[in-house]
């Protein structure tokens, strides 16, 4: 793939983020926050209060048209017709037709003729050229790149609490009562119940234009700056995948711990690349993506280190670090299948082969250890 | 802003070395290195004893981010290593010149130490790998 960009995206945020002395980094081609001081305390602040994260760098457009839920049927893993109140969102793979993941999204329902997507930034252009081009057997559909959106996850345990005190009551009204996977459009804001830490909150998607004054009406009732680097290490101990690293068009969703994401029913529906899922299922996915708690000390797990077990052959890791709530290293690691939970494992840090143990992930939620 | 004390040496490889009354060197990494790895997380440190060639790799510090090979500023034996730093490897992050130093080496050829950067030559390293 070839890009010509010259330079670095930036969002409505960005002179904020300056401002407030973050440190900068290339992601994916948008100049992003990365921490604003300490990574290790933002973390804990997410997972202990409330942070705010900018993911206005995020791919958000709306798909319209008469036959866009069949569309979707047709293009998603996940099977739109699970949405059936407005509102309801939902998390999918979108396939090639060998299986492999080209994205991950999630999808909300507005109305009959109108869907929402918030796909990956860095995936961008390749996503909307696949799905501008599956959408040529459906012509009434539309694809609207929604350029003039901005977002800000609001995270922690404090999180709700805060964006009602920072954008009044209305919104309080509008979104108390919804469960997670659900969103509600107030005035302005599109206000969802999702979010990538494993803590409760919302995502919140707003025009581009009033984005610094949220920002800061958010500041102004506490709740802390979180970069892109406890974006990750939060993400990570909530055990969700994050695409490129834990999988990319080379992985299926049944060898990146994503089977729960495909509805193979009813049988009769024909999404892009449910022959291959068909046929993988059939006969038995040979990798699997499982959690590793590192055992001792000795190092940080990193993704693409090598994994060894005993008679089942290799594997490697696709996404480690050190979880900061659990204070010690995690990873998910893509290995042969039939390494069962609680199996051991060696992990090659630096030429040293250290102790590691397989285990089910999420390894923390809303704050607490998942660990046995 | 980083803190450079003009009164310690220093490496190309972001090491500080501090000359003590007893004949022994301390040593640990800069400022400036450990605000460009973030918060540590873990420190893998020489043990007493071992010998050590100039320029050779003797330690590891591991960032939220990544891991760093720490290099011997100077030929010698490790005299000690500071083992605080195995449960509270923020220590380097918070005092990286006092409580965060990581080991102490007996120099065997101590002209070496005339080898090292001034904190003038050191900052202009720094200053010029920004640009």
């Amino acid at each position: 793939m070839i890009t010509t960009t010259t330079m670095a995206h930036r969002t409505p945020l960005y002179e904020t983020h300056l401002a407030l002395k973050a440190k900068m980094v290339d992601f994916g081609g948008w100049d992003m926050p990365l921490h604003y001081g300490s990574q290790l305390e933002e973390h804990h602040r997410v997972r202990k209060d409330a942070g705010m994260f900018d993911v206005s760098h995020m791919n958000v457009f709306d798909v319209k048209g008469r036959e866009v839920r069949d569309f979707l049927r047709l293009l998603l893993a996940n099977d739109v017709a699970k949405l059936q109140t407005p509102g309801r969102a939902l998390y999918s793979c979108m396939l090639n037709t060998q299986g492999g993941v080209l994205d991950d999204v999630i999808v909300y329902f507005l109305d009959e003729s109108m869907f929402r997507v918030v796909a990956n930034a860095a995936t961008r252009e390749k996503d909307l050229a696949w799905i501008r081009n599956s959408a040529e057997l459906f012509g009434g559909v539309q694809i609207i790149e929604r350029d003039d959106l901005a977002m800000i996850a609001v995270q922690g345990p404090n999180a709700k609490e805060k964006v009602y005190r920072a954008l009044g009551e209305p919104v309080r009204a509008a979104t108390s009562h919804l469960k997670p996977f659900h969103s509600a459009t107030v005035g302005d804001f599109f206000i969802a119940t999702t979010g990538y830490t494993g803590e409760d909150g919302f995502e919140i998607i707003l025009p581009s234009t009033t984005a610094r004054d949220i920002w800061e009406a958010l500041r102004e009732v506490d709740v802390a700056p979180i970069g892109l680097g406890a974006r990750d290490t939060l993400r990570l101990e909530a055990g969700m995948n994050l695409y490129g690293q834990d999988m990319d068009e080379t992985t299926t969703p049944l060898e990146s711990g994503l089977a729960w994401t495909v509805a193979f029913d009813p049988p009769d529906r024909k999404f892009i690349g449910r022959e291959a899922l068909d046929k993988q299922r059939k006969s038995g996915a040979p990798r699997q993506l499982v959690g590793l708690v590192l055992e001792g000390k000795g190092g940080v797990l990193r993704s693409h280190q090598k994994v060894h077990s005993e008679g089942l052959g290799d594997g490697e890791i696709t996404s480690g670090g050190f979880s900061p709530t659990l204070n010690r290293s995690i990873a998910l690691a893509r290995v042969p299948a039939g390494l069962p939970r609680g199996s051991r494992c060696q992990v090659d840090i630096r030429g040293k082969l250290l102790e590691a143990r397989i285990v089910k992930y999420p390894f923390v939620r809303n704050g607490k250890s998942c660990l046995a | 802003m980083s803190n450079t004390p003009p009164n310690l040496k220093y490496t190309k490889s972001h090491e500080w070395v501090r000359r003590e009354s007893d004949g022994t060197v301390t040593v640990g990494i800069t400022d400036h290195a450990q605000d460009l790895m973030g918060d540590l997380v873990y420190v893998e440190l020489p043990e007493a004893g071992r010998k050590l060639a100039a320029g050779k790799e003797c330690a590891v510090v591991e960032s939220v981010k990544a891991a760093s090979d720490v290099y011997a500023p100077i030929s010698g034996e490790i005299t000690a290593a500071n083992a605080a730093l195995a449960d509270s490897p923020e220590t380097i992050n918070k005092d990286p010149y006092g409580e965060g130093w990581m080991f102490k080496i007996k120099p065997s050829n101590p002209a070496e130490l005339n080898a090292l950067l001034d904190a003038g030559a050191y900052d202009a390293q720094v200053a010029a790998e920004k640009h």
